[in-house]
């Protein structure tokens, strides 16, 4: 075991894991996170914890980490390189290990002129790439960047990447893909799935890769709210891209049956998931409906939750 | 070149109302080439600058001369007579030109009236793009040409993001190109796609306060064994 995430022990004993996305509060009211913690308590393995997504300021994804720790749910805590340099990412890493949280995930983070704060300097000193080789460095090596004295303790951390399947390049995004294994990633999440037969195809080159040997990839799937929501994200969120059967498919209910429908949607697309090659799980970014999980989890038969 | 872009004349009236001798001093360098502080635009700065004084009922007297560049103290030695002359200087230099000034003639004031912007290229007169933000280690030879640095919204020595569009435009703008579908797309033409799939190790940004640069062969002169 590299970190004895609940996360890893699940992906290891070879179950269909399921991950979900928790946005931390803009503030620091607690009774917020504790609500919406307990929607997701033994629905899901871990729980996602966004590093101030879409660059706006929130509560810190390592003190909300460690409060779901504290509290008994597990956490993937969400790391940007948007706003630390390698000292701070470092240190943080250190901070989220002695608080006990055991799984994160790498990335580059939301450019912040999505934000709230545009007026920011950007900080990206190391990329995506280069925090999975330097938290693997610390994890497996226990020394730091560029030091080869050891670091005091342990670094037990299960290493999480995220992967675009569909955006250009996309005949490099396998590749790509190839790098973050190689960089360190024990686990992958993708970007949200609409188009499952483009998905398929890709993970065909990806297992004729052997990458699903070497690392768990986590189909990345969004629950669709509305109408409006699905056109919305087709055209603005980066690298989404929904087909045109969904949107009508979406646009032709009544509006108050739209959520019905993209749940309904959610569980079909979970079903034809699951048959892929390749595929051990799926991360359900429900955006701002941690309530409902337990009926989506329920409804696309992804519980109960294995307790190991 | 480094281009620049001139201020807000408010912003430069304000920075210089308290003086009633001004001089303008313009460059023939970089800020010259790209419209900003060469002859015309100085001449130009001093007739919007001394119209804005009028207009705000305050007497100063403006001079103008244009050095051949600011960034060198043999250049502007030679207005030593004028600076006398003046209460402040108004600089249209980029910010290496303006100190340049400053240092030189250290007992008077020295304002900039350019926001010096990048290194960039000349698309057209009056069009320019950035292009390089002299990290000091060019990554160019690996990438196709194509600078992650400058180029990449996130400056991603491994990239691409997650973010590109479909389009291949990067998630900040559909205008702005993602640089490293940019990269990928030149090291495919010209078969050498291998220059990016291994991992590029975190870049060398140490900070040793302002860069000198001794260029080869000048060692002797500057570095005292």
């Amino acid at each position: 075991m590299k970190s004895g995430s609940n996360l890893e022990k699940v992906l290891n004993a070879g179950h269909f894991a399921v991950t979900t996305e928790f946005g931390p509060p803009k503030g620091t009211d607690l009774s917020i996170v504790k609500t919406k913690a307990e929607f997701l308590r033994g629905k899901v393995d871990a729980v996602n914890v966004t590093d101030c997504q879409t660059a706006v300021v929130r509560l810190s994804s390592i003190a909300t980490s460690a409060i779901l720790v504290g509290m008994g749910i597990e956490p993937v805590m969400q790391m940007t390189c948007r706003d630390r340099n390698r000292i701070a990412i470092q240190s943080d890493i250190f901070g989220a290990s002695a608080l006990g949280i055991r799984n994160m995930l790498a990335i580059s983070g939301d450019h912040h002129n999505f934000g709230n704060q545009k007026n920011a300097r950007k900080v990206y000193d190391i990329d995506s790439m280069q925090m999975l080789v330097l938290v693997k460095r610390m994890r497996d090596e226990k020394k730091m960047l560029g030091e080869e004295t050891l670091i005091q303790g342990e670094v037990p951390m299960f290493i999480g990447a995220a992967a675009n399947p569909f955006a250009p390049p996309m005949e490099f995004r396998a590749l790509h893909l190839r790098k973050k294994i190689e960089a360190g990633a024990d686990f992958i999440q993708t970007q949200s799935i609409y188009d499952v037969d483009k998905f398929r195809e890709w993970m065909k080159i990806v297992c004729d890769m052997g990458l699903d040997r070497q690392c768990s990839i986590l189909a990345g799937l969004t629950p669709l709210k509305s109408a409006g929501m699905a056109e919305y994200m087709a055209g603005n969120v980066p690298g989404m891209q929904i087909p045109d059967s969904l949107l009508k498919r979406m646009a032709g209910v009544p509006k108050e049956k739209a959520a019905e429908e993209g749940i309904r949607i959610f569980c079909e697309q979970v079903e034809q998931i699951r048959e892929i090659k390749g595929i051990a799980g799926v991360h359900i970014m429900a955006v701002e409906w941690e309530h409902r999980i337990p009926e989506i989890t329920e409804r696309a038969r992804l519980l109960p939750r294995p307790v190991l | 070149m480094i281009k620049a872009k001139r201020k807000p004349l408010e912003e430069i009236f304000d920075l210089t109302k308290k003086y009633s001798r001004i001089l303008c001093v313009g460059c023939g360098g970089c800020t010259s080439v790209c419209l900003a502080g060469g002859q015309r635009e100085t001449l130009m700065l001093k007739q919007e600058l001394s119209a804005l004084f009028k207009q705000k009922e305050k007497k100063a007297d403006f001079s103008v001369f244009v050095t051949e560049r600011q960034c060198n103290p043999e250049y502007i030695s030679d207005i030593e007579d004028m600076v006398k002359d003046h209460d402040c200087i108004i600089s249209t230099a980029c910010g290496a030109g303006v100190q340049m000034l400053a240092e030189r003639y250290s007992s008077k004031p020295v304002f900039p009236a350019l926001n010096t912007m990048f290194i960039g290229l000349d698309r057209s007169t009056g069009l320019y793009q950035e292009r390089c933000r002299s990290c000091g280690d060019c990554q160019l030879g690996y990438t196709g040409g194509i600078c992650p640095v400058t180029c990449c919204s996130k400056s991603l020595f491994n990239g691409p993001c997650g973010g590109t569009n479909i389009d291949g435009s990067c998630e900040l703008s559909r205008d702005i190109p993602c640089a490293w579908n940019g990269i990928y797309e030149r090291l495919k033409a010209q078969n050498r796609v291998e220059n990016i799939l291994s991992i590029h190790p975190p870049m060398d940004w140490t900070d040793k306060g302002p860069g000198t640069l001794i260029q080869a062969g000048y060692e002797n002169r500057y570095i005292k064994k």
